[in-house]
């Protein structure tokens, strides 16, 4: 007896010391993988906090040679990214209008024909699309809109880009979704003689909310920080821009333009921050919606 | 499938007159052919229970489902036979009208989880976007929570969402939601199966009480149920109906070996 039992204190006494050995390779590996984004955050708000200043947001940003005066000075460049902020919240609100309502019916269909072969064939496609590297979405919108549309770059070849860079995002979240939903849910509509749409509009849809729109929102926050289709789209525009048709500016690439001034390079940090700070907020929006509106079955 | 013809002898299916549902000669397959119910016949009285019993597969809510025809949903079904509700083929009717009148229940409580309990009792309406006033609503609600004995415990409430509900008032209340429409059948696939003792006690009254305006089909895997409340009672076993009779009868006096088999539990 009391041997049987020392030896297994011994064991225990080892599983646990393992357990423990285990939790703390654990938790430095998960610190040492935040540590590049607490880095970043640190350089950017060390770097740009001066440049924040209300102006930031609502100014265009500075020509080379008032930035130029501003340095030999000493004094804070001045200007902003106003024209940037409105072109990203053109572009990004713009792609979302064309990807979402083309993502969910999307995304509707697959979860509603599982082993249909067309099916299989869309599920493949988006897959694909996943992969797609941005610049190429970027060459593709060139020659669907830049060219015979609108003649000329646009914020709207820009949306379009973007719009098909988040569809894949959409479309896979609303079917896992509403893949996850019991079917019993969909049953129970149909049998107080609610019509097929009827349920999946007023039934699915609502009780899937909160996955399908976390699922947009990190969409959003994936495209919103997208340079290279811009640059063959949008291309940038020193003022802000509300015509659709034309040249904008977007927060992205403005980063990239202030990188190639030796005169505005220290811009970059205050706009990165920006857009950092954005993302950051629409991920913090989409996990509090994936709570908030979170239903149990 | 094996070969399960027996000499059925007729006197082991009773003939109901004028039923409110006749089932002729079905079978329904799920795909190819092979068929999980074959050659069902059986009549439904008005306002009594039918239990369906028999072992697990052997095609009790194939039964039950093709009666609202929920094998709609699966492109791959098919079947043969018919059924009438009320001498009209149901086939011939569209099955959003058929559904209206034949209301289901299912195994799990499966309230909307979106919807507060007030909004599950009316989805009917709401989810085929009828208008109604709001004092017609509030009598509808009151009214179906009453029959299911939900209106005391749920009155202060109703603005709550359904799934806060213990599992035996939410599957109250999807009993009350199908009845807002007043349907004329109500299906019930092992309604209790996922309650507790109590819970279930509570629907079998309730379902006793509601014969009297409803006629009730009820799967059930226990036979206890089926002698407490149902009237009539069937016995499939491997997609066959073997037996269809008076409730006390069939669990006193059964006149087919296997229902013998499956009553004193020697299978199933
Ligand atoms: N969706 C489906 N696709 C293919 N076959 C099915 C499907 N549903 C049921 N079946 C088959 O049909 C037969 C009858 O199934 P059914 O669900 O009607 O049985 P049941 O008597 O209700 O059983 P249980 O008591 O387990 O609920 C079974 O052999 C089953 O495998
Ligand atoms: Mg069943």
């Amino acid at each position: 007896m009391n041997t049987i039992n020392s030896i297994s204190n011994q064991k225990l006494r080892w599983r646990v010391f393992n357990d423990k050995l285990f939790s703390i390779v654990m938790m430095t590996l998960a610190f040492i993988s935040a540590v590049p984004l607490i880095s970043i955050l640190y350089q950017l708000i060390k770097k740009g906090y001066k440049q924040v200043r209300l102006s930031f947001f609502i100014e265009v940003a500075p020509d080379t040679m008032e930035a130029m005066m501003a340095k030999v000075n000493h004094e804070i460049i001045p200007g902003g990214i106003a024209n940037g902020i409105v072109g990203t919240l053109i572009i990004v609100g713009m792609a979302s209008l064309i990807a979402i309502p083309l993502g969910l019916t999307t995304g509707i269909y697959l979860s509603e024909s599982s082993k249909n072969k067309m099916a299989n064939i869309v599920r493949f496609v988006v897959d694909m699309l996943q992969g797609v590297p941005s610049i190429v979405l970027g060459v593709i919108a060139y020659i669907w809109v830049v060219k015979p549309i609108t003649s000329g770059f646009s914020a709207l070849a820009g949306s379009v880009a973007l719009s098909i860079m988040m569809l894949p995002s959409i479309i896979r979240s609303t079917e896992e979704t509403l893949k996850m939903i019991p079917p019993t849910l969909k049953e129970a509509a149909l049998s107080l003689g609610v019509p097929y749409y009827k349920t999946v509009l007023k039934v699915l849809l609502p009780t899937g909310m909160s996955g399908i729109s976390t699922g947009i929102i990190l969409g959003i926050s994936r495209i919103a920080g997208e340079t290279a289709p811009l640059m063959l789209t949008a291309l940038g525009s020193s003022a802000i821009n509300l015509d659709i048709t034309q040249p904008s500016s977007a927060i992205p690439l403005l980063v990239w333009e202030f990188y190639n001034d030796p005169n505005l390079v220290n811009l970059i940090w205050g706009a990165s921050l920006i857009l950092l700070l954005i993302i950051f907020l629409l991920n913090i929006v989409a996990k509090a919606i994936s709570k908030k509106w979170k239903v149990q079955y | 499938m094996e070969s399960t013809i027996l000499n059925k002898t007729d006197d082991k299916i009773i003939q109901i007159e004028s039923p409110i549902l006749n089932i002729d000669k079905l079978s329904v397959s799920y795909g190819g052919d092979k068929y999980s119910i074959m050659d069902v016949s059986a009549g439904i009285q008005k306002n009594k229970i039918t239990a369906i019993m028999g072992p697990s597969g052997c095609g009790k809510s194939t039964l039950l489902r093709a009666i609202n025809r929920m094998h709609e949903l699966y492109p791959d079904t098919h079947h043969k036979g018919s059924i009438t509700l009320a001498g009209e083929n149901i086939y011939k009717i569209n099955p959003i009208e058929l559904r209206r009148k034949i209301g289901m229940v299912f195994q799990r409580p499966n309230p909307f989880p979106t919807m507060s309990i007030y909004d599950n009792v009316i989805a009917a309406y709401k989810l085929n976007g009828i208008k109604l006033k709001k004092s017609e609503k509030d009598e509808i609600v009151e009214r179906s929570l009453r029959e299911v004995g939900l209106w005391d415990e749920t009155k202060d409430a109703l603005h709550k969402k359904g799934t806060f509900l213990s599992g035996g008032q939410q599957q109250r209340l999807c009993i009350a939601r199908a009845l807002a429409y007043k349907p004329e059948v109500i299906l019930l696939d092992e309604p209790t199966s996922a309650l507790d003792p109590i819970a279930t006690a509570k629907i079998e009254d309730l379902l006793v009480n509601l014969k009297k305006n409803y006629t009730i089909i009820l799967v059930t895997h226990n036979m206890g149920q089926a002698a407490r409340i149902s009237d009539h009672s069937m016995f499939m076993y491997l997609g066959e109906l073997v037996e269809y009779g008076k409730t006390k009868k069939m669990f006193t006096t059964p006149k087919d070996e296997r229902t013998e088999a499956y009553l004193t539990g020697k299978f199933g």
